[in-house]
Order: structure tokens, then C-alpha cells, then sequence
């Protein structure tokens, strides 16, 4: 299962941190500590993987950075390397959607929101999507949900579309 | 709902916004700035969180969430508000609940209790995003309570028509059967009937996703669920689905062989075929992790394996050298055959791949290709970065040192790669290079003149002293040296090197062992001069042939022997202990040590006394001699030569390996209380440190009779003309009481016929195999622990004691889970085929099942059969099973769960469900 999904910048500060299993908060700021450490030692244009032992022998790191963002996904050895790098893409591309172009602001002032993808795409620990046009469509509703308290029909497709932040 | 604080104006107009709070964050520098401005808002936060508006309360709970997760602030006194939101009319704020919930909610928590009920309700919203919320929320911070009470309303969701529900609803069944595996019971067969539910891919995709975790913890369980994975495998074309099942498979299939041969031809077809990488791989390492034994899949897995490694993709290389680390142990040619990409990733820019390219390295390694592997890796350590340098050397060491330096048949050649690699500037592993050297040194009797003529190498190069990584070696060289100087060309050499003046560079523990070196040194030297036909001669030839066990009295018995038959050889050797080379040794010993005497340090200062106490006094009586030289014959007579012979007596006993367990096997004194605290005694250590420095002067007696005074009692009795005798025994009793617990022990002598002899230097392959058949030994004696015999092996008994401890025991849980799935599975299946002829009956005889279990055994076989037909009784099933948890499945569970479960009988059944 995945056990964490965090990102960071490249200044070592936290802009989305999600764990799967209970963590107190000053574990995981441990965690983000060591692996912001491991990360920056590492030279550009190397493999994603970080062989890791934060969290017992067998979980794996996998990283991909975007422009200044470090998108990080621990997982264990139920999950294949390349699928969750795949999965990364998927999150990204869902974030580029909702944002157009997406940069570390978007993800600054959108905790909510970020939260709210994430949560579309993996639940506990587990992939639940992997389209995002999906949870695009899904974040769609939420908002409007969001918006007109009262309503829980869901509007026409075709009004559909991302509106402000 | 982070731009706008929401639809009210005035609210957003006195509050600060979670936007507002970002701003203000990013305005103020990190540090104490920041940190002020957080405390402030905080405690706005907590002024407006109690707010009865709930908009407020909600963006402060926002506000507060944020802190938590990206700042670390404890915010677990605001639960009971999250709480609270989350029962809100409104979606956003019951959204704003939830997230900060499930991001800072504690399994221990009371507060949990209170959420229940609102969980059980949004679970059963129509809406389903508000299902989508507690699904959410439950999953991470899900606890047996809340499992336990939401297992219906789970259950539920389990066939829901929503698709987005029902994935989650599954994804969170396992949070649910781990915190209660009871749930599996009634959670169980509609899972297994999603693994159905080709109508969407991710709803197949959570649930495979889940049997995934499932199997991985205790595969047995899901056999009888092969054929359902047998047909994803060929129907599915969704990568992550395929993975997840192939992941499935290689659990499956190492319990049950039958499985493989069916499904191994199918996992090549996808390896072929397939255009992913992530599913080739998978592929690749479910047939070399579980499917080994077919030839043709390892072959064309290989194959896969060099098209990753040729990639100019780094992950893909990088996973191709993993799994290439797979294969290695079953497959070696594999690693073999691409030796030289291994070889040159050693010098990848990718420490990843370096890592991994140094693993396969050491996979490769034996005792044939061990000295030409070190020599490439020595070549690349000195090229490669500090770092990974010593992970070079570590894995070296590691790897040499296995099983008791198993793969090492040229022990010389070691000795002298140890030394290499002390001398490679950015050693690091100077501990591990110390011990080891000792070890051999112990273990390995033959290799102990290179081991002194190597540790000589490393002592006389005054460039090392300079380097305090290497200390730590010229510790173990120094100790070397003096423990087994007999095998020394040249003593002086050895004494020059260790009184050199650099040495005051070393840390004093470790001078202090340069020093006691020097004492031995110095013994050996006086032993030889003084009492020639016990010298060398005596030493090489005698020490060397004894059986490290020999008794004291034994040893005694020896001397008196060889006192009487002084040999020519001896005399020879005498030359090279001159009256003159004895006398410029004395003197180079008191001029160098003398101003040590003074030294801050207790260790080094008793060291130095003690070397200086005999020196001195071997001087006074020798230059007395000095021209008499008729009365060199009655040297035998001096008192420095019974001293002497006392030392090297007491000296002359080998050291062996000490067992990792001898410490527990010293009985605890009677009244002796080791937990006791010892603070009180504070002030009375104060004093008794003062006199221990004190008692160090040679005319005062010692108080603590500890290791290196037993030698300056010696001396102070010498003083007070007191029996040698008395010393001597002291010293015996030393060393026996120690012998003890240094493995090779006077019970060798009599236990010789069972202990094959391990010390003949002429023989060093011998010696190897000695220490080969020593470890098998040690091996079989771990079947009869009663034996209580220190061996000089026990060191590997030891090892062999400890691994069952290290064996993973399955969670406890996972059991339960096991068994309840056992239980529903093979319920399900005997109920089917009770359902066929006599119509549907399982609804209502769940307590039937375990009845029927006995008999599965038996029908395993018609049970394929029955599975087509049962799919469609399956469904009616299901929909009474729906009605019936309605009116009180809840209860059903736990009554079933008390119900005593015949597991015993299952386990013996592996069905041939694909045969």
C-alpha cells in the first residue's frame, strides 16, 4: 500500500503532506526532515527511486520533481515502482487541469483543494483512480456541492468547467 | 472555498481567511518572525473556532488544519469542533470537518466515540460525495470500535450502484478487517464477488488491490480464490489490475506449486507482449522472485532484464539490476552474463545503481573469484567518492567476514587487503578493519606472522599516525604485534615503531594499548636474552604446537622440561639478542616512556609504570652483569629472569574468540544488585578516584585488583621482596577465571580426538578447513545446548540460537483475518453446493457452515464444477444475505464470531481448482 504522499519544495517546506497510516505530527516532520535531506544529496538526472528504511526494510521512495516541487510517494512492495510513477503523472496532470499550468502557489493556497485530488485518487493507501478527467469531473461536483449548500443534483456536464479558485 | 471565506461578508470581514493566514506566513520571514505571527493567529484561531457560527468556526478549523499539517501545531485540543463540523448541513463545512479529522485525529482519541453516529449517517447520505468523506475519513483513522459498528453500513456500499461509492467503500474494507477481523465474515463474499465487476476497471482495481494486501500478509487463505485471479489475468487488459494480480500469483504460488505451471505461460504471453514497462517488470519479478524453476520464463525474463539494463532510462536500469539481485540466487548465470554492465554501472553517476551494481558484485562472490573481486572493487574504492568508497570496503568486509570467513582460503592475502584498505584515504571502516584483524589473528593460527608483519607495516609508517580514522587499525596492529611478537624478525623494529613520537597523536585508549604492546614486547625480548632455551625457540615451536587449551600446570610442566634440554637451536638464536641490542632497549624504552609517567591519563600512566617498573629494574641487573660476562650463565638466576619467566608465563596463554553469549552465562553473584541506583555513591567515587590515581606510584600497593594491576602488583611485591609466588597466582587466577570465558580453554587438551588441530603453520590450507570443520562442529553441537564447553566456534552456535528470534511472526491480527477468510471462503463453497440440489439455504444456516467444513476436504474437487452454477445462486444469495443484514446482520457477526472456528481441518485442503 501507499504508506505517505508529501510534497515539498526544494526548500525543504512542507505544501502537502498525507500519511495513510497514523503518524504524530512530530514523526512526520522527522520524516519530511530526513527526506528532504536524502533528496537534495542526490545529483540531478538520476533514477526517481530512493531505496528508504524510514519506514522498515521494504518501503520504497519514489520521487519526480517539477519545477520546484519534490512530489514524493512511499509506498511498500504491494505497489510496482514505474505504476506509481505513472500514478504521479496522474496526480500532476489532474493538478495542471484544475489550475492551468500549474506552480507551487497554486499548491500554496489551494490546501484544500489539493487535498481534495489526492483524496479522489488514492483512500487509504489504496489507487482508486487513475483517469484524471475522472477526478476532474469529481472535483467538479464537490465544488459546486460547495458553493450551493442546497443543491445535491448533479448539474449538466455541459456547464461544466473549472471555475476560479 | 480557500479564495472566498464564504458567503458571508461581515464574517469575512473580522476574520482572517486560510488565504489571508498564507499570505501573512509567506510575509514573515522563517524563524522568529514566523513563528510569532503563528502564535497569533493561533490564538485568534482559538478565540473564533468557538464561534456558534459555523462559517467562522469552520475557517478556523481550516486555518488550524492547515497549521497542523504543513507546520506541525498540535491542534488535538480542537477535535471535539472538527467533530462537530462535520455533522454541519452545510457540504463545505462538513468537508472542513472531515479533512481535519482524518489529517489529526489519534486512534486514541475519546472524542472518536462522538463521531460515530455522524459517520454511520454520511455513509448512508445519498449524496454520495458525502459517503465519499467518511469513506475517506474512516479509512485513515479507522479504529475496532468504529469498524466493529460500521461494518453494515460498509457492507452496504460494497454493491452499491455508484461506482465511485463503491470503490472507496472497498479500498476501505481494508483499514476495516484489520482493525476487526470479524467484519471479514460479513464483508468477505461480496468483495469477492467486485472481483466480478468487470464492468469497471477500478472498482477491479480496489479490490484486487485489496486482495493484494490480503495475500501478502498470509497468502493460504486465498488459493481457493485462484481461478477468479486466473481469469483477470487473461481478461484483464488494465496494467494496474494485471500488476496487482501477478503480485497476487507470486504470493499464491509459493504455497502451491500446481499454480505456477498454469499460470507461468501466461505471464510470458503479458511479458511479451505488453507495451508498459511497469507490467513487464512486474512480470519479470513475479517469474524470478516465485516462478524460478521454469527455465524458459528465466530465460526470456533475462532477456527483459538486459533490454532495462541497455535502457538509457536510469529507473530502468536501475530496476533491472534489481532484478537481476532477484534471480542471482537461484540463477547466478544471469548475473554472470552480464558481468560487465554490473561492472561499469559500479561507476554510475546514480548512487541508486552504484548500490545496487555493488549488491550483485558481492552476490557474485566466492571462493574462487574473491581475490579478483576485491581487486577490482579496491580500484574502484579509490576512485569513488568518499561515500560510496566505504560502502565499497563495508560490503568487502561484510561479505569476507561471512559465516566466519567462509569464502577466505588465502588468509595472507586478506591479512594484507585489510591493510590496503586502512591505507585508502577515506577508510572509514577502521572499527570493522580492527576487529577483524584480531578475529583472524584469533581464529586463524597460521596467519599470524603475516599478521605481524603486516601489522609492522602499519606500525612503522609514521604518515598514518597522522589520520584518525586509521587509529582505530593501529590499535588492532599494535595489539597484534605485541600479543604475537615471537613471530617477529625484528623486535626492536617493532618497539621503535610504537615508541615513536607521533604516537602522541593517537587518543590515549589507544596509546594505552601501544604501550601494554611495548610491556610485551619488552617481556618477550628479556625472556629470550635472559632465558635463551625458552626463547624463540620455545615460543615458536612450543606455544604454536600447544593446544590452546593447555592447563598452567601443564604449561609449568613443559618449561622444566625444556629447562633441562636447552637446545642448540636457541643458542643461535641468541645472537640476535645481544647484551647490547637488550641494553639499548631498556634505554630506549625508559627514555621514551619516562615522561609518559606523569600522564593525565590513568590508563596510559599504570601502562607506562608498569613497562618502566621492569625495565628499570631488568636494567639495574644487566648492566651489573654487564662485565662479568662469565656470570651470563647464571642470568637464569637473576630476579629479573624469574619475573620474567613469571610474565611470559602468564602471557603466553592464546587468546580466543569470545562468545556473543559468554557475558549471560556469568552467573550473577549472590546479593549482587545490578539494577541498583548508584547516584548515592557519587560522593564516595569522588574518593576513591583520588586514590586510584594515587595507588599507581610503584611503592604503594594497589587497591582494585583490576586487569592491568594483577602485572604492577608483580612488580611492587618484586620491590618489597615479597614471594613472586603469590603474584603469580594472582595472575593465574586472572587468567583462569577469564579462561572461563575465553573459548579455547584448558578442556581442549583432553577433548583434543573430537577437536581437529588448528595450528599448524605449515599448513595453512589445512587450517582453513580446520576452521571449516570447527564451524560444522560448532553447528551440530547446537543440537545438545547441555553442553556446557566454551569452544572457540560457539561464537556460530550463538548465530544459530538467535535466528529463530529474528523469524517474522505474522501479526496476530492477520490470523484472525486469515481464519475468518478460510471460514467464509470454504463456507461459501460447501453452502454452494448445498444450495444446488436443495435450494438456498444458506441465508438462513450460517451456523450450518461449519458443519459443512469437514466435509470440503473431501469435495474440493467437485467444487470447480459447482462454481458456474453457483454464480447465479451467488446473486439471489447475496440479495437475501442484503435483507437479512438489514434486519440484524450486526449480530449475526458477532455470533458467528464467537462461534469456535475449524480451521485445522482447511488447512490440510489445497484444492486443485486449475487442474
Amino acid at each position: 500500500m501507499i504508506r505517505a504522499v508529501i510534497v515539498i519544495n526544494d526548500q525543504g517546506k512542507p505544501r502537502l503532506v498525507k500519511f495513510y497510516d497514523y503518524q504524530p505530527v512530530e514523526k512526520q516532520q522527522e520524516i519530511i526532515r530526513n527526506v528532504y535531506g536524502v533528496l537534495c544529496s542526490r545529483a540531478e538526472n538520476v533514477s526517481n527511486f530512493v531505496q528508504d528504511s524510514t519506514f522498515g526494510p521494504d518501503t520504497r521512495l519514489v520521487y519526480k520533481t517539477f519545477a520546484t516541487l519534490f512530489f514524493i510517494v512511499i509506498f511498500d512492495d504491494s505497489e510496482n515502482e514505474l505504476a506509481i510513477l505513472d500514478l504521479m503523472q496522474v496526480f500532476v496532470e489532474t493538478l495542471d487541469k484544475c489550475f492551468g499550468n500549474v506552480c507551487e502557489l497554486d499548491i500554496v493556497f489551494n490546501f484544500n483543494k489539493v487535498h481534495t485530488i489526492l483524496d479522489e485518487i488514492i483512500l487509504g493507501g489504496q489507487v482508486v483512480e487513475m483517469s484524471s478527467s475522472e477526478v476532474v469531473k469529481a472535483l467538479d461536483d464537490i465544488t459546486r456541492l460547495q458553493k450551493n449548500p442546497n443543491s445535491i443534483v448533479r448539474v449538466p456536464k455541459s456547464i461544466s468547467g473549472w471555475q476560479g479558485r | 472555498m480557500s479564495g472566498g471565506g464564504g458567503p458571508s461578508l461581515m464574517d469575512s470581514l473580522f476574520q482572517r481567511t486560510l488565504d489571508d493566514l498564507i499570505k501573512g506566513i509567506r510575509l514573515h520571514l522563517p524563524g522568529a518572525a514566523q513563528s510569532s505571527f503563528i502564535s497569533k493567529s493561533l490564538d485568534e484561531i482559538r478565540r473564533e473556532i468557538k464561534s456558534t457560527d459555523s462559517q467562522t468556526k469552520s475557517t478556523a478549523l481550516q486555518k488550524l488544519t492547515y497549521l497542523h499539517s504543513l507546520h506541525g501545531i498540535d491542534m488535538s485540543w480542537a477535535a471535539f469542533h472538527a467533530v462537530e463540523l462535520t455533522s454541519s448541513p452545510s457540504f463545505l463545512h462538513k468537508k472542513t470537518g472531515y479533512l481535519a479529522a482524518s489529517l489529526s485525529f489519534r486512534p486514541s482519541m475519546d472524542v472518536l466515540l462522538l463521531l460515530t453516529n455522524q459517520l454511520r449517517k454520511d455513509l448512508s447520505s445519498t449524496n454520495q460525495h458525502e459517503a465519499s468523506l467518511a469513506l475517506e475519513c474512516l479509512s485513515v483513522i479507522c479504529t475496532p470500535d468504529f469498524a466493529r459498528d460500521l461494518t453494515p453500513d460498509i457492507f452496504t456500499l460494497l454493491s452499491s450502484g455508484k461506482n465511485s461509492i463503491r470503490k472507496k467503500a472497498i479500498a476501505c474494507l481494508l483499514m476495516v478487517f484489520s482493525q476487526y477481523p470479524d467484519a471479514v465474515r460479513v464483508c468477505f463474499k461480496r468483495l469477492v464477488d467486485n472481483l466480478e465487476s468487470a464492468d469497471n476497471v477500478q472498482t477491479l482495481a480496489a479490490t484486487v488491490g485489496v486482495f493484494c494486501e490480503l495475500a501478502s500478509k498470509e497468502p493460504r487463505s486465498y488459493i481457493p480464490l485462484a481461478p477468479e485471479f486466473y481469469r483477470i489475468l487473461v481478461d484483464s487488459r488494465n496494467n494496474w489490475v494485471l500488476i496487482k494480480v501477478l503480485k497476487i500469483f507470486a504470493h499464491l504460488a509459493k504455497l502451491e506449486p500446481r499454480l505456477a505451471k498454469k499460470v507461468v505461460e501466461l505471464i510470458c504471453d503479458h511479458m511479451k507482449q505488453s507495451e508498459a514497462k511497469s507490467l513487464v517488470f512486474e512480470c519479470v519479478r513475479t517469474i524470478v522472485s516465485s516462478f524460478y524453476e521454469y527455465e524458459f520464463a528465466v530465460k526470456l525474463a533475462v532477456v527483459k532484464i538486459r533490454e532495462f539494463l541497455l535502457d538509457s532510462d536510469l529507473n530502468l536500469r536501475y530496476l533491472g539490476l534489481q532484478g537481476l539481485l532477484l534471480v542471482a540466487p537461484n540463477h547466478l548465470w544471469a548475473v554472470l552474463e552480464n558481468k560487465e554492465v554490473v561492472i561499469k554501472s559500479l561507476s554510475d553517476v546514480d548512487r541508486n545503481i552504484k548500490l545496487e551494481a555493488l549488491r550483485l558484485v558481492m552476490s557474485m562472490v566466492s571462493d574462487d573469484n574473491v581475490v579478483e573481486i576485491c581487486r577490482v572493487l579496491i580500484g574502484y574504492a579509490l576512485k569513488s567518492d568518499p561515500e560510496f568508497c566505504n560502502e565499497i570496503l563495508r560490503s568487502m568486509l561484510s561479505t569476507c567476514y561471512r559465516n566466519v570467513y567462509e569464502i577466505i582460503i588465502d588468509f595472507d592475502w586478506y591479512v594484507s587487503l585489510l591493510a590496503e584498505m586502512a591505507r585508502i584515504p577515506h577508510c572509514q571502516n577502521g572499527e570493522e578493519i580492527e576487529f577483524q584483524l584480531i578475529d583472524i589473528g584469533m581464529r586463524v593460527k597460521a596467519v599470524r606472522p603475516e599478521l605481524v608483519r603486516v601489522g609492522r607495516g602499519l606500525l612503522i609508517d609514521p604518515a598514518l599516525l597522522g589520520s584518525p580514522f586509521i587509529h582505530r587499525i593501529l590499535s588492532a596492529a599494535a595489539w597484534v604485534s605485541g600479543e604475537y611478537v615471537k613471530f617477529s624478525r625484528n623486535p626492536f623494529e617493532i618497539m621503535e615503531a610504537l615508541l615513536q613520537p607521533r604516537t602522541n597523536l593517537l587518543p590515549p585508549s589507544i596509546r594505552s594499548v601501544y604501550i601494554h604492546s611495548t610491556f610485551k614486547v619488552l617481556s618477550f625480548f628479556l625472556h629470550s636474552f635472559l632465558l635463551p632455551g625458552k626463547g624463540v625457540n620455545s615460543s615458536l615451536s612450543n606455544f604454536v604446537d600447544i593446544e590452546p587449551g593447555f592447563t598452567y600446570s601443564e604449561s609449568e610442566q613443559e618449561f622444566t622440561e625444556i629447562d633441562h634440554a636447552t637446545s642448540s637451536s636457541g643458542l643461535n638464536k641468541r645472537d640476535t639478542f645481544t647484551q647490547e641490542a637488550v641494553v639499548n632497549m631498556l634505554t630506549l624504552v625508559i627514555t621514551s616512556l619516562t615522561p609518559l609517567a606523569e600522564s593525565h591519563d590513568v590508563e596510559i600512566q599504570e601502562r607506562v609504570r608498569n613497562v618502566l617498573g621492569l625495565a628499570q629494574l631488568a636494567q639495574q641487573e644487566i648492566s651489573c652483569n654487564h662485565d662479568q660476562k662469565e656470570k651470563m650463565v647464571d642470568k637464569v638466576d637473576l630476579k629479573t629472569s624469574i619475573i620474567i619467566r613469571l610474565i611470559n608465563d602468564a602471557l603466553s596463554e592464546d587468546f580466543g574468540p569470545v562468545s556473543f553469549s559468554a557475558q549471560e552465562r556469568v552467573p550473577v553473584p549472590n546479593g549482587l544488585v545490578l539494577e541498583e541506583n548508584l547516584s548515592k555513591l557519587d560522593s564516595l567515587c569522588a574518593d576513591v578516584q583520588l586514590s586510584i590515581s594515587e595507588s599507581f606510584s610503584l611503592v604503594k600497593p594497589i587497591l582494585l585488583p583490576t586487569d592491568g594491576d594483577s602485572i604492577s602488583n608483580q612488580q611492587n611485591e618484586e620491590e618489597s621482596e615479597t614471594s613472586p609466588a603469590e603474584s603469580m597466582s594472582l595472575l593465574a587466577e586472572h587468567r583462569k577465571r577469564h579462561g572461563l570465558f575465553y573459548l579455547p580453554s584448558d578442556h581442549n587438551k583432553n577433548a583434543s580426538s573430537s577437536f581437529p588441530p588448528a595450528n599448524d603453520p605449515n599448513q595453512r590450507d589445512n587450517d582453513v578447513e580446520d576452521l571449516v570443520k570447527l564451524t560444522e562442529e560448532s553447528l551440530v553441537l547446537k543440537r545438545k545446548p547441555s553442553s556446557s564447553r566454551p569452544r572457540p566456534v560457539v561464537v556460530k552456535l550463538d548465530e544459530g540460537e538467535r535466528l529463530p528470534i529474528t523469524v517474522k511472526k505474522t501479526d496476530e491480527n492477520d490470523d484472525l483475518i486469515s481464519g475468518a477468510v478460510r471460514d467464509v471462503l470454504l463456507g461459501n463453497e460447501a453452502s454452494l453446493r448445498s444450495s444446488n440440489p436443495s435450494g438456498r439455504r444458506k441465508g438462513e444456516s450460517h451456523s450450518k457452515d461449519k458443519v459443512e467444513n469437514s466435509e470440503t476436504g473431501n469435495l474440493s474437487k467437485r467444487r470447480s464444477k459447482h462454481r458456474n452454477h453457483g454464480k447465479n445462486v451467488e446473486d439471489k444469495e447475496e440479495n437475501s444475505e442484503k435483507s437479512k443484514k438489514k434486519s440484524g446482520g450486526r449480530h449475526k457477526a458477532r455470533r458467528r464470531a464467537d462461534g469456535g472456528i475449524d480451521v485445522a481441518v482447511q488447512k490440510q485442503v489445497i484444492p486443485d481448482f486449475l487442474l
